[in-house]
C-alpha cells in the first residue's frame, strides 16, 4: 500500500563532486543561447530631449539606417510620446528595435507638466506586461516586450550646466528606466569646456540623488572595459549620416569650414564609446537589469497599491490570487449595475424616440386627412360649379332650341294671317 | 564533440568590422552565453522505476561520478509494505567553466510493494508540490531569488524482461505525462539481443501510442539545418525508446580503460553505441536538450498547472469563465440573448415608421404639385 505522505530526504549539504569525465553540460549555455537566437532579441530606446537637438539623427547614426522621421515641429501643445518598432538583421541575429521619440518635449512655456507624459508612457509598457504576466492563460516567451530597456537623456551643450527641465525629469525617471546621459552636438564645445561641463553635470547629478545607470563592474570578462568608461560619462556625442571624404577614405562626418568633425574618431567624440557601452558590450544587462529591478519595483508597487499583502509562509498561500479574485467580483458586479443602468437609459431613449415618432406619425396622419378633407371639399365645389354650369348649358340649350323651334313656328302664323 | 543541436549557432566572436554597415548588436549572443555562464545552470532530473533496474547506476555513469555513496538497500521481507519515498540529492558540478546545480529526485519503492495501488501518488504529490512553491513565489511581492526546485525530466525505467509495458508502467506514465517530461528506457538492455531490443522498442512505441501516453517529443529540426544534422535527428527519434546499460565500474576492453560490465562471454561496454543507446540518451540528455527540456517544464507543464490551479480557485467566485482575464480592465460579459432579440425588433420597428413617413411626405409633395 502505498503511502498518503510524503517523506522527503534530501542531503541538505550540496557536496561539490568531481567528474570522473567529460560529461557535456558544458553545451548548457550554447543551447541557451541557440534558443535565443531562434525566438529574436527585441530592444526598446527611449530618447528624452528638446526638438532638434539630434535625437533622430543619433540614431540614424547608431544604427546605421536612416529611420523615416520628419523634423518636428516648435508649436506642439504638449508633450507625447511616438514609438516606432523596426526589424533589423545583422548576421544570424534578428533584432526587433523601438525607438521611442519625446515630440515636443522643452517647447512649452509652462515645462512643468512635460515629464508626466514620458513616466506614463515607461509605465504602460510596465502594466502591459504585468497584465500578460497575470493572465491565466499566459505565453512569456513570445510576448513582444515593449518594456524601455535604456533612456538617452540630451543634453544641451550649454557649456554650463544641466538645465532645471532636466533635472526635474531626470529624477522623476531614474528609478523606473536605466538613464544614459549623454552631452548632444557637442561639437560646440571645446576640450577644457568640455572637461569642465562633465565635471559640473556629474557633481549636480549626485548631488541631486539621480541614479544614472552604471555599467557593470561584475562580470570578469567586461568589468575593466565598463569601469573605464563609467567615468568618461556623460558621453559627448556628435551623429551624422553625411559622409566626407577624409584622406582616402569616406567617413561620417560633419564638415566646417574649419575642419571636419568625425563622429568615429574618439578624439573628436564620444560617440564609439556610446555604441560600444550601448549595444556591442551592455545591451543584454540594459535588458536583464530592466526586468529584474525596475518592472519588478513597478510590479512590487502596483501590486501594493491594489492590496496585495506579501505571502505568509503559514497563512494565506495564495494571497494574490484570492484577492485579486475578491476584486475581480467587486469590480464585474460594478460593473453589471453600470450595464444595467445603460441598458435601461437605452430602453427609455428608445421608447422616447418611440414615442416622438408616433407623434409625428399621427400629426402627419391628421394633416393628410385634412389635406383630403380640402381636396374632398375642393372637389365638391368643382363637382358643384361644373353641374351649374352644365344646367346651365342645358338651360341654354333648352332655350336655343326654343328658339329655333319659335323662329321655324313663325312663318307659318305669318302666313296663317295672311289667308285670313 | 558533439555539434550543438541547433547547429546554427556560428559563436559570435568580438569583431572590428571593417565594413561601414556594422552596428554591432550580433554580439548579442556573446552577451547571453556570458551572463548565463556567470549566473550558472540548474537541472532537476527525477528517475522512476522498481527497484533493482539500474536506476542509480545509470545516473552514475551518465554524470561520471558516484552520488550514491553508502546507500542501504532493503531486502525482499523489508519491502512487503513498502512506502514510496521521495529523496533528493543535489551537487553542485563544473566543467569547463559552466557551474551546473543538479538535482536528482529518486524514488525508491516505487513498484516494490504487493499492492502497488497508486504507488505513484506521492510522485505525482512532490511535482505538484514543487509547482505548488514556484506559483507562490512567483506571485510574491519579493521575487528576487526564487529557487527552481521543479523537476524538468523524469527517466521512467521499463524492465526488459516483460514483453512491453505492464500496467504499472502504463498507469504510471499516465499519471505524469501532463506533468514532466517523461523519458521512457529500457533497462539493463545487455539482456537483451538485437533483435529482442528491436522488437521490445516497436512494441513499447506502440504501446505508448495506444494508450495515449506523451512522452517527451524531441522538437523538430529547422528546415534549414545540414543534410547530416537532419539526417542524426531522424535516427534518434527513431531509436526511442533507448535501450540503456549502466555501469559503475571501470574494465579494460580493447586497450582502453572503459566503463563496462565484464561477462565470461564478453564485455558490454556502456559508451559503445553497437552495445546500447547510453551515448543517445547522454546526448539528447545533456548535451543538446537539457535547455528544451526546461523549456518545455516551464512553458508547458508548469503553465498548465497554473491556469488549472487559477481556474479552480475561481471557479467558486467567478461568474463567466473567460481564459482571459488581466486586471484591471476586465472584458464585459455578452449581452444576453433576449436583450438582442428586443433591440433587434424595435429597430426594424422603426425603420419601418421611418420609411411610412417618407412615403406619406411624397405623397403630399406630389399632392402640392
Amino acid at each position: 500500500m502505498a503511502a498518503t505522505d510524503v517523506d522527503i530526504f534530501s542531503n541538505e549539504e550540496k557536496r561539490n563532486l568531481s567528474l570522473g569525465g567529460h560529461v557535456g553540460f558544458d553545451s548548457l549555455p550554447d543551447q541557451l543561447v541557440s534558443k535565443s537566437v531562434t525566438q529574436g532579441f527585441c530592444f526598446n530606446i527611449l530618447c528624452v530631449g528638446e526638438t532638434g537637438i539630434g535625437k533622430s539623427t543619433l540614431m540614424n547614426t547608431l544604427f546605421n539606417t536612416m529611420f523615416e522621421n520628419e523634423e518636428a515641429s516648435h508649436y506642439q501643445n504638449g508633450v507625447y510620446l511616438r514609438p516606432r518598432t523596426y526589424d533589423l538583421q545583422e548576421s544570424n541575429v534578428h533584432l526587433k528595435l523601438t525607438i521611442v521619440d519625446t515630440v515636443g518635449f522643452g517647447d512649452q512655456i509652462n515645462k512643468e507638466e512635460s515629464y508626466k507624459p514620458i513616466v506614463d508612457y515607461i509605465d504602460t509598457q510596465f502594466e502591459n506586461y504585468l497584465q500578460e504576466e497575470l493572465k491565466i492563460k499566459r505565453s512569456l516567451f513570445n510576448y513582444h516586450d515593449t518594456r524601455i530597456h535604456i533612456c538617452l537623456y540630451f543634453i544641451a551643450p550649454t557649456g554650463h550646466s544641466l538645465k532645471s527641465l532636466d533635472l526635474v525629469t531626470m529624477k522623476k525617471l531614474d528609478s523606473k528606466v536605466n538613464i544614459i546621459p549623454i552631452i548632444a552636438k557637442a561639437d560646440t564645445i571645446s576640450k577644457s569646456e568640455l572637461h569642465k561641463f562633465k565635471i559640473k553635470i556629474m557633481s549636480e547629478l549626485v548631488s541631486n540623488g539621480v541614479q544614472i545607470y552604471q555599467f557593470p563592474t561584475d562580470d570578469g570578462a567586461v568589468t575593466e572595459i565598463n569601469s573605464s568608461m563609467n567615468a568618461h560619462l556623460p558621453f559627448a556625442v556628435v551623429g551624422s549620416v553625411e559622409e566626407v571624404k577624409v584622406g582616402n577614405k569616406a567617413v561620417r562626418a560633419r564638415q566646417y569650414p574649419w575642419g571636419v568633425v568625425q563622429v568615429e574618431n574618439e578624439s573628436h567624440c564620444d560617440f564609439v564609446k556610446l555604441r560600444e557601452m550601448l549595444i556591442r558590450v551592455n545591451m543584454e544587462d540594459l535588458r536583464e537589469q530592466t526586468h529584474a529591478r525596475h518592472y519588478e519595483l513597478y510590479r512590487r508597487c502596483k501590486l501594493e497599491e491594489m492590496g496585495f499583502k506579501d505571502t505568509d509562509p503559514d497563512s494565506q498561500p495564495f494571497s494574490l490570487q484570492e484577492t485579486y479574485e475578491a476584486k475581480r467580483k467587486e469590480f464585474l458586479g460594478d460593473l453589471q449595475r453600470k450595464e444595467e443602468e445603460m441598458r435601461q437609459m437605452f430602453v427609455n431613449k428608445v421608447k422616447e424616440t418611440e414615442g416622438e415618432l408616433k407623434e409625428k406619425e399621427r400629426e402627419l396622419h391628421e394633416k393628410f386627412e385634412q389635406l383630403k378633407r380640402m381636396h374632398q371639399e375642393e372637389k365638391r365645389k368643382v363637382e358643384e360649379k361644373r353641374r351649374e354650369l352644365e344646367e346651365e348649358m342645358n338651360a341654354f340649350n333648352r332655350r336655343k332650341v326654343a328658339a329655333e323651334t319659335l323662329s321655324l313656328s313663325q312663318p307659318l302664323k305669318k302666313d296663317k294671317d295672311k289667308k285670313n | 564533440r558533439l555539434r550543438n543541436v541547433r547547429g546554427k549557432v556560428r559563436f559570435m566572436r568580438y569583431i572590428y568590422s571593417v565594413d561601414k554597415q556594422y552596428v554591432g548588436f550580433a554580439t548579442l549572443p556573446n552577451q547571453v552565453h556570458r551572463k548565463s555562464v556567470k549566473k550558472g545552470f540548474d537541472f532537476t532530473l527525477m528517475v522512476a522505476g522498481e527497484s533493482g533496474l539500474g536506476k542509480s547506476t545509470l545516473v552514475n555513469s551518465l554524470f561520471l561520478t558516484d552520488l550514491y555513496k553508502d546507500r542501504k538497500l532493503l531486502n525482499a521481507e523489508e519491502r512487503i509494505n513498502q512506502t514510496v519515498e521521495i529523496t533528493k540529492h543535489t551537487v553542485d558540478i563544473e566543467e569547463k567553466g559552466v557551474k551546473l546545480k543538479l538535482t536528482i529526485v529518486d524514488t525508491p519503492g516505487f513498484g516494490d510493494a504487493v499492492n502497488n495501488n497508486e504507488c505513484w501518488k506521492p510522485i505525482t504529490d512532490y511535482i505538484d508540490q514543487q509547482f505548488e512553491q514556484y506559483f507562490r513565489d512567483e506571485s510574491g511581492l519579493n521575487r528576487k531569488n526564487i529557487l527552481d526546485n521543479r523537476v524538468h525530466c523524469c527517466l521512467y525505467f521499463i524492465p526488459p524482461f516483460g514483453h512491453g509495458l505492464r500496467p504499472v508502467d502504463v498507469e504510471f506514465m499516465k499519471a505524469l505525462h501532463e506533468k514532466v517530461n517523461i523519458v521512457p528506457l529500457i533497462s539493463k538492455a545487455d539482456c537483451l539481443t538485437p533483435n529482442e531490443v528491436k522488437k521490445l522498442k516497436d512494441r513499447v512505441r506502440d504501446e505508448i501510442e495506444h494508450f495515449g501516453i506523451k512522452v517527451y517529443q524531441f522538437p523538430e529540426c529547422d528546415s534549414d539545418e545540414e543534410e547530416e544534422f537532419k539526417q542524426m535527428d531522424k535516427e534518434l527519434k527513431e531509436c526511442t525508446p533507448f535501450a540503456v546499460i549502466g555501469s559503475n565500474t571501470v574494465v579494460e576492453a580493447r586497450g582502453q580503460r572503459v566503463r563496462g560490465r565484464l561477462y565470461p562471454w564478453g564485455i558490454v561496454e556502456v559508451e559503445n553505441q553497437s552495445h546500447c543507446d547510453f551515448v543517445k540518451l547522454r546526448n539528447m540528455l545533456i548535451r543538446s536538450h537539457m535547455h528544451d527540456l526546461k523549456d518545455v517544464t516551464c512553458d508547458v507543464h508548469y503553465e498548465n498547472y497554473r491556469a488549472h490551479c487559477i481556474q479552480e480557485m475561481t471557479s467558486k467566485l467567478a461568474q463567466d469563465n473567460r481564459t482571459d482575464s488581466p486586471l484591471p480592465i476586465l472584458p464585459l460579459p455578452t449581452p444576453d440573448v433576449e436583450t438582442e432579440r428586443l433591440i433587434k425588433m424595435k429597430d426594424e420597428e422603426l425603420k419601418r415608421m421611418q420609411e411610412m413617413l417618407e412615403k406619406m411626405q411624397q405623397q403630399m409633395h406630389e399632392k402640392d404639385q
